[in-house]
C-alpha cells in the first residue's frame, strides 16, 4: 500500500482494525512468539501450555517433520535428521562452522558460499529449516488470535553481519511473515525492561544466548532507545559451554565419542550437568556410549576451569564495548542480563565483579528477547496510539570495500547510527580502464581476507581516461532493518551499477517463491480461494486508503494528475468485484499503488516538513 | 479547477546541517541541546514512524532520517562542525591535498611519538593521553575563538588539520593502551 495515511503517525485510521501484530524470537535453541494483548505483551503459549519450542526441526522419511519437543526427544536416536541450533549456520557458509566434524550433521557446500544439510528429505538449507520454526509460530499466533498475523518483528543477535540478517529475512519470508522489522535481541530485550521500569540512564544488556553472545550499551531518555555501542561474538554461547564441558570430560576419562548417536547423546548430558550445577556444587553424569559408557562426576569449580576460556572472551567483548561508547564501567548505571546462560554462576559472578554493581536478573531471561519485539511490533502496526517509543539502533559491525593490495577501505565505521548512508569516491589505476570491480566486506580487520565477503559487483561503461581521472562514488546505503545496499556511480560520464548486497548469501526472490510453493503443503488451506479472497482485501484496502489520500491532500495534485488515478481507481474497483484470477487482481491493485507512488512520496514530504518546521517554530 | 497548494519550505533535505537542526551557524554547540533536538527530529521522521505506509512512504522518511544522521554525525564532532563551517565559508580543508604545518606544530608531534614508541606501561600511557588530551582542548577553544569571533575561517583551516593530527594520535594511543589491557 503506498499512500500515506493522513491520522498521526503510529495510529490505527480505525480502531476497530487492530493488526495482530507479534514480536519473534527466532533463537538457537529455543524460539517464542509474543503479542502484546490488552495493552500487556505476553508470550503465547501452544496447545500444551509451552511458551518455549525447542529450534529444532526433524524431517521424516516421505514428507512430515517434526518441530519443537517432539524433535528434541528424537535427537538421540536421529541425529542426522534433526537439526538443532540451525541459527548458527544462518548465512555462513561452511569454512564459517568451527567443530563442525563435532556436529552430527552432513553438510554440503553450495555454490555462493551459503552451506546446506543433508537429510532423509534432501539438502534443507538453513534459511528452510529457520523457516519452519518461525511457521510453527506463525500457526501458533494465527490459533490463539483466530485471525492472521498482520507482520512480524524478528530479532537478531546485534553482532549479526549482513548475510546473517539476510539469511533471517529471507526465512521469515519463505515462513510467510510480513517482516516489520529487524532488531537486535539486546534492543529488544531494553525495550522489555525499560518500558516495564521506566528506566533513564545509560544501561547494558549482556546477553549470552544458546549460541550468540552480543552486549549493547543504551542510553534510555524518554522513550528513546539509543543504541550508543554494540559488540559480541556470533559463535559463542551456552552450546559452547556444553561443549567445553564434553570435552573435559572426555579428557578426564579418556573416552571417545564416535558416532554422532555418541555426540548427541554427550552433549545432552553435559548440558543437563552445566544446568543442574547453576544450583549445586557437584553433580553425576553416566552416558552410555557407542563402545563403553561413561560414568562421571564433575565441581562446579571443574566446569568453571574448563569454561573459562569462554567467560573471558564475553568479558573482553564488554570492555570493548565500553571503550567504543567512550564510557568507562561505573557509568554504567545496571546491567539487564538476557538468555538462558546468564543464569550460569561464573557469568553473574564475572559480570558483578567487572561492573562492580549486582547485575539484573528480574526478568525472565529467556523471554524477555520476544516482549520487547511484540512491543516494537505493536507499534510498528499502528496499534498503540502513545507512539512514544523510538528506536535508534546501530550498525555492529564496519563496511567497507577492497582496495589494492587487499585493504579495506572503510566507509560506514561500526556503531553508526542506521539508517545511514555514506559514500567515498574512488578511481581507476590503469589508462583507460572501463569497468571496476567492487568487493563489498565487512568486519574490522584491515585484510580483506580476514573480513566478511558480502558481494561483488562489477561498475562497466566508465569512457576510457587517464589512471586517477576517474570519480568513481560508492554509496552504502543501511536501512532500518540493518540491511546494506550499494551504488556505485562514475560521476563525469554518470554510469550507474547498483546492487541489494544479496548475491554472496542471500536469495534470490524467485527462489523464496518457488521455495514457498513447495513448502507448506501441509497446510490444510485450499491456496488458490485463499489467495482471491487476500487479493480483494487487499484491493479494496488499497481503494480505501486512495480514497482517504484524495479526500485529505486532493489539492496537491493537478486536475491531470487527479484524473489519471481516479481512472486507475475505477478499473480496480471493476477487478474487485468480477476479477476471479487472484494474480491479475493483485496486478490491478500494484498498478494503483505504482500510479499514487508519487502522490504519497509528495504527501510524505509535505507532512514531514510540517513537523520539522513546527519543530523549529517551537524550539525558537 | 485544482490549484497545488503553497506550503511554505522553510526546511529541504538541501538545507545545511545548523539550519536541518535549527541551531546557530556557528562553532560552539551545547552537546546536550543537540542530542534532545536530533531525537525530536528522528521522532518525526524515522521510517519507524511510518512501517505500515508502504514502499514510496519508507524510502522517503529513510532520506530524512539518513540525512538528520548525517547532520548529526557531522555537528557532534567537533573536527567535523568546524571542517564544515570553513566549508559553508568558502575555505575548504583539503585535508588529503593540503598536509603543510608549521614547524612547531610538527616538532611536537615528533616528540609525542617518540614517547609513545617508548611508552610501555599503561601509567605512562594514560599521562601521554591525557596531554593530547589536554591540547585538544585547548585546540577547540583556540578555534571557537577564530570561528565565532574572528571569524578567521583561513585560520580555522589551519587548526581543523592540526586537530586532526592531535586526533589520530591520541587514537594510537588509545589503540596502544587497548592492546594492552586485553
Amino acid at each position: 500500500m503506498a499512500l500515506l495515511q493522513i491520522s498521526e503517525p503510529g495510529q490505527a485510521p480505525d480502531p476497530h482494525q487492530r493488526r495482530i501484530a507479534v514480536g519473534i524470537d527466532l533463537g538457537t535453541t529455543h524460539s517464542l512468539v509474543a503479542s502484546v494483548r490488552n495493552g500487556v505483551a505476553e508470550c503465547l503459549p501452544d496447545h500444551d501450555g509451552h511458551v518455549i519450542l525447542p529450534s529444532v526441526v526433524r524431517y521424516l522419511p516421505g514428507q512430515g517433520r517434526q518441530i519443537g519437543y517432539e524433535a528434541v526427544n528424537a535427537a538421540a536416536t536421529d541425529p542426522q535428521n534433526t537439526i538443532a541450533s540451525v541459527k548458527r549456520f544462518m548465512g555462513r557458509s561452511l569454512k564459517d562452522v568451527v567443530n563442525a566434524d563435532k556436529l552430527p550433521y552432513v553438510f554440503v557446500n553450495k555454490d555462493q558460499g551459503m552451506l546446506s544439510l543433508q537429510t532423509v528429505q534432501g539438502e534443507k538449507s538453513p534459511v528452510e529449516v529457520s523457516a519452519e520454526i518461525l511457521a510453527t509460530l506463525r500457526f501458533r499466533a494465527e490459533d490463539t488470535f483466530n485471525d492472521d498475523v498482520y507482520g512480524a518483528v524478528i530479532t537478531v543477535p546485534a553482532y549479526f553481519d549482513d548475510a546473517q540478517r539476510q539469511a533471517t529475512k529471507d526465512a521469515a519470508q519463505l515462513a510467510g511473515l510480513n517482516v516489520l522489522r529487524l532488531i537486535n535481541e539486546p534492543t529488544a530485550a531494553a525495550i522489555a525492561y525499560g518500558l516495564d521500569n521506566a528506566s533513564e540512564g545509560v544501561y547494558a544488556v549482556f546477553d549470552l544466548g544458546g549460541g550468540t553472545f552480543d552486549i549493547s550499551i543504551l542510553r534510555l531518555t524518554r522513550g528513546v532507545f539509543e543504541v550508543m555501542a554494540t559488540g559480541g561474538d556470533s559463535a559463542l554461547g551456552g552450546d559452547d559451554y556444553d561443549e567445553a564441558l564434553a570435552q573435559c570430560l572426555l579428557m578426564q576419562k579418556g573416552a571417545h565419542a564416535i558416532t554422532p548417536q555418541d555426540k548427541t547423546l554427550l552433549k545432552a548430558a553435559a548440558r543437563q550437568a552445566k544446568e543442574e550445577l547453576t544450583l549445586q556444587s557437584e553433580v553425576s553424569l553416566n552416558v552410555d556410549l557407542s563402545a563403553h559408557s561413561l560414568t562421571a562426576s564433575i565441581s562446579r569449580a571443574e566446569f568453571e576451569a574448563a569454561t573459562s576460556a569462554l567467560t573471558l572472551r564475553c568479558m573482553s567483548a564488554v570492555r570493548k564495548a565500553l571503550r567504543d561508547a567512550q564510557l568507562s564501567k561505573n557509568e554504567i548505571q545496571g546491567v539487564v542480563m538476557v538468555g538462558g546462560s546468564t543464569r550460569m554462576p561464573q557469568i553473574q559472578s564475572a559480570v558483578a565483579n567487572f561492573f562492580d554493581k549486582a547485575p539484573l536478573n528480574n526478568l525472565n531471561p529467556d523471554e524477555v528477547v520476544a516482549l520487547g519485539a511484540a512491543i516494537q511490533a505493536n507499534q510498528l502496526a499502528g496499534n498503540d496510539n502513545s507512539g512514544d517509543l523510538l528506536l535508534l539502533d546501530v550498525i555492529p559491525l564496519s563496511l567497507g570495500i577492497e582496495t589494492m593490495g587487499g585493504l579495506s577501505e572503510r566507509i560506514i565505521p561500526r556503531n553508526q547510527t542506521i539508517p545511514t548512508a555514506m559514500a567515498q569516491d574512488f578511481t581507476t589505476y590503469k589508462d583507460g580502464q572501463t569497468a571496476l570491480a567492487l568487493h563489498v566486506v565487512q568486519g574490522e580487520r584491515d585484510l580483506v581476507q580476514d573480513c566478511r565477503s558480502l558481494a561483488r559487483f562489477e561498475l562497466r561503461g566508465i569512457p576510457p581516461m587517464a589512471a586517477g581521472a576517474a570519480r568513481i562514488r560508492v554509496t552504502f546505503t543501511v536501512d532500518a532493518d540493518g540491511l546494506l545496499s550499494v551504488a556505485a556511480k562514475e560521476q563525469i560520464s554518470g554510469v550507474e551499477a547498483q546492487i541489494d548486497v544479496k548475491p554472496s548469501y542471500g536469495l534470490s526472490d524467485d527462489q523464496i517463491a518457488t521455495m514457498l510453493k513447495e513448502s507448506f503443503t501441509t497446510a490444510e488451506v485450499d491456496m488458490k480461494s485463499r489467495a482471491i479472497v487476500e487479493a480483494r482485501v487487499d484491493g479494496e484496502r488499497m481503494l480505501l486508503a486512495t480514497q482517504s489520500a484524495l479526500n485529505a491532500d486532493g489539492d496537491l495534485l493537478t486536475a491531470n494528475e487527479r484524473a489519471q488515478i481516479e481512472q486507475l481507481m475505477q478499473s480496480l474497483r471493476q477487478a474487485v468485484m468480477t476479477e476471479r484470477d487472484a494474480q491479475a487482481l493483485e496486478n490491478v491493485t500494484t498498478e494503483l499503488a505504482k500510479g499514487t507512488e508519487a502522490f504519497a512520496a509528495e504527501r510524505m514530504n509535505h507532512s514531514i516538513q510540517k513537523a520539522l518546521s513546527g519543530q523549529n517554530i517551537q524550539s525558537l | 479547477m485544482w490549484l497545488r497548494r503553497i506550503i511554505p519550505r522553510l526546511i529541504s533535505l538541501q538545507a545545511n546541517d545548523f539550519e536541518l537542526f535549527g541551531m546557530p551557524i556557528q562553532f560552539s554547540m551545547k552537546r546536550d541541546a543537540l542530542d534532545v533536538r536530533w531525537k525530536e527530529l528522528q521522532r518525526e521522521v524515522h521510517p519507524d514512524r511510518f512501517a505500515v505506509e508502504g514502499a514510496a512512504a519508507q524510502r522517503i522518511a529513510m532520506q530524512w532520517s539518513v540525512r538528520i544522521n548525517e547532520a548529526y554525525q557531522r555537528l557532534k564532532d567537533p573536527v567535523k562542525r568546524a571542517a564544515y563551517l570553513c566549508e559553508l565559508h568558502g575555505a575548504p580543508v583539503n585535508a588529503e591535498n593540503n598536509t603543510a604545518m608549521p614547524a612547531v606544530f610538527l616538532m611536537q608531534q615528533m616528540t609525542w611519538r617518540e614517547t609513545l614508541d617508548e611508552t610501555q606501561t599503561q601509567a605512562e600511557l594514560e599521562t601521554l593521553l591525557s596531554e593530547v588530551q589536554m591540547t585538544h582542548q585547548q585546540a577547540l577553544i583556540d578555534m571557537a575563538q577564530a570561528i565565532d569571533d574572528a571569524r578567521d575561517y583561513n585560520l580555522a583551516v589551519g587548526q581543523v588539520r592540526a586537530l586532526m593530527f592531535i586526533d589520530r594520535f591520541a587514537s594510537e594511543v588509545r589503540h596502544k593502551l587497548d592492546v594492552l589491557l586485553d
